[in-house]
């Protein structure tokens, strides 16, 4: 299964790439969105702030290349941490910025309550809201690593797979069609982690 | 439920794994790569490994090691020493780090804190205070891997270095470090109550118990430990059902397929 793995200078890919060769993947680590042609998986991963994520994937013409890989029938996108926000309409982490687009949504700071800290780092569970094939064999109540202060709030409840409580409930796990992403970072949640990462790798036929 | 975090700490000296007593008489106590193998198996909450003769010997982070650490390692990894600009932060999270600790470099240039959150976000830089006891008042912070004493009032850096945009706070008490008497849970308290981000107690621990009061009485967020899972048969793993026993939030793993 070819899966590309965007390289636009946002952050730790070498565990993404290893995680991918771990759960049965190909991993093509790559800033040629050329490559996404012949892709059947898509993994947007990143760490940093939207706007420098947006930039740098608009400066290297992805954003055409993956909407064009997307109309492809059996092609699905999974964007993790950063990955998962830059899916949205727009975001607000140091000023407003335009997104993806893919999922409508926000990016909005979080807000702790009490003696919540931020960023929230740290493992954290999950509350299933929708099914997917995505979380095959993942219940509520398992934890994943989390790393972020911002949020993604999607317009539609459609779109929530799973919601974490910190500052609230957040959601964590959102999927529009076959685009997927997940606010925690699956390569670093072990076991866990690479349950979803092999799920995503596997996904029965989506459409488009 | 947020979990309380129990993370090893894997200090690097050259080609081996050592660990000190109030950061010197450091002893040799394994390899690298078989340690991260073995705790990656056993599923810990995250590692700190820092290079701790970067710094002295004025080189740069050891990239190709990194990256061959990190592609065995799939819970968080924490990465530190020798840290004195961007680039090197690109490298090293390019190498497969997911947080890179500072520490020295940010007395002599603090804007590095502020560059480095800016570009890769605050949640990826961990500031690293070390830490002595002036007076009953007072800490002051060390640079150069415990050697120099750089006048910062602890509380105080701890709040500048926030400021900056540092996205955790790892400190250590000097004093404690390898002793296994328990973490200071005075500074532990004071950092914990200074900053808004989460703090990483280090420097001490022997004993489940000492994890449970840096939690419970220091307010930590997470508590590394060295030679207490170097030097005894105490695991992370029963740190964490001790912890859960204590009715503090620790993480469940997910059973392997």
């Amino acid at each position: 299964m070819k899966t590309v793995v965007i390289d636009y200078g946002m952050g730790n890919l070498g565990s993404v790439r290893r995680a991918i060769e771990e759960c049965g993947g190909e991993p093509v680590v790559t800033s040629d969105p050329g490559q996404l042609d012949s892709a059947e998986r898509i993994l947007l991963p990143g760490v940093g702030a939207f706007g420098d994520g947006m930039r740098n994937l608009r400066e290297a013409g992805w954003p055409a290349a993956i909407e064009r890989a997307l109309a492809k029938p059996n092609v699905a996108m999974l964007g993790i941490c950063l990955g998962m926000q830059l899916l949205a309409t727009t975001g607000y982490e140091n000023g407003e910025a335009k997104g993806l687009g893919l999922i409508p949504g926000e990016v909005t700071r979080m807000e702790p309550s009490g003696d919540e800290r931020l960023p929230h780092v740290g493992w954290n569970e999950i509350h299933v809201s929708n099914p997917s094939p995505l979380l095959e064999g993942i219940e509520s109540g398992i934890d994943f690593y989390f790393v972020h202060s911002f949020r993604f709030v999607p317009d539609s409840k459609k779109s929530i797979l799973a919601t974490t409580p910190y500052g609230g409930d957040f959601v964590s796990i959102v999927q529009e069609k076959n685009v997927f992403g997940t606010q925690f970072h699956p390569e670093k949640s072990s076991h866990a982690g690479f349950r979803i990462l092999k799920n995503f790798l596997t996904l029965p036929r989506l459409d488009a | 439920m947020l979990k309380i975090r129990v993370i090893p700490t894997l200090l690097w000296k050259n080609v081996g794994l050592v660990k000190g007593v109030a950061f010197d008489s450091w002893r040799r106590v394994g390899t690298v790569l078989p340690a991260i193998k073995v705790y990656n198996m056993r599923e810990v909450d995250e590692l700190i490994l820092l290079d701790i003769s970067a710094t002295p010997e004025g080189r740069e982070p050891d990239y190709e090691s990194i990256e061959e650490f990190s592609s065995e390692c799939f819970v968080p990894l924490t990465v530190g020493g020798g840290v004195r600009n961007v680039e090197q932060i690109r490298k090293l999270l390019k190498a497969g780090a997911d947080k890179v600790a500072i520490n020295t470099a940010a007395y002599s240039n603090p804007n590095l804190i502020r560059d480095a959150a800016t570009r890769f976000g605050s949640q990826c830089i961990v500031a690293a205070i070390d830490v002595k006891r002036k007076s009953t008042e007072q800490y002051e912070c060390y640079s150069h891997c415990g050697r120099k004493p750089t006048g910062h009032a602890a509380e105080d850096w701890a709040c500048k270095l926030e400021e900056l945009g540092a996205g955790e706070i790892l400190v250590t008490s000097i004093e404690r470090d390898g002793t296994m008497q328990g973490y200071d849970l005075d500074l532990v308290r004071r950092i914990s109550g200074a900053v808004r981000v989460p703090v990483i107690a280090s420097g001490g621990a022997g004993n489940f118990g000492h994890l449970y009061e840096a939690i419970s009485s220091g307010k930590a967020s997470a508590v590394a430990a060295a030679s207490m899972f170097h030097f005894t048969e105490q695991t992370p793993l029963e740190a964490k059902q001790f912890l859960a026993s204590k009715n503090l939030p620790v993480r469940k793993s997910a059973p392997k397929d």
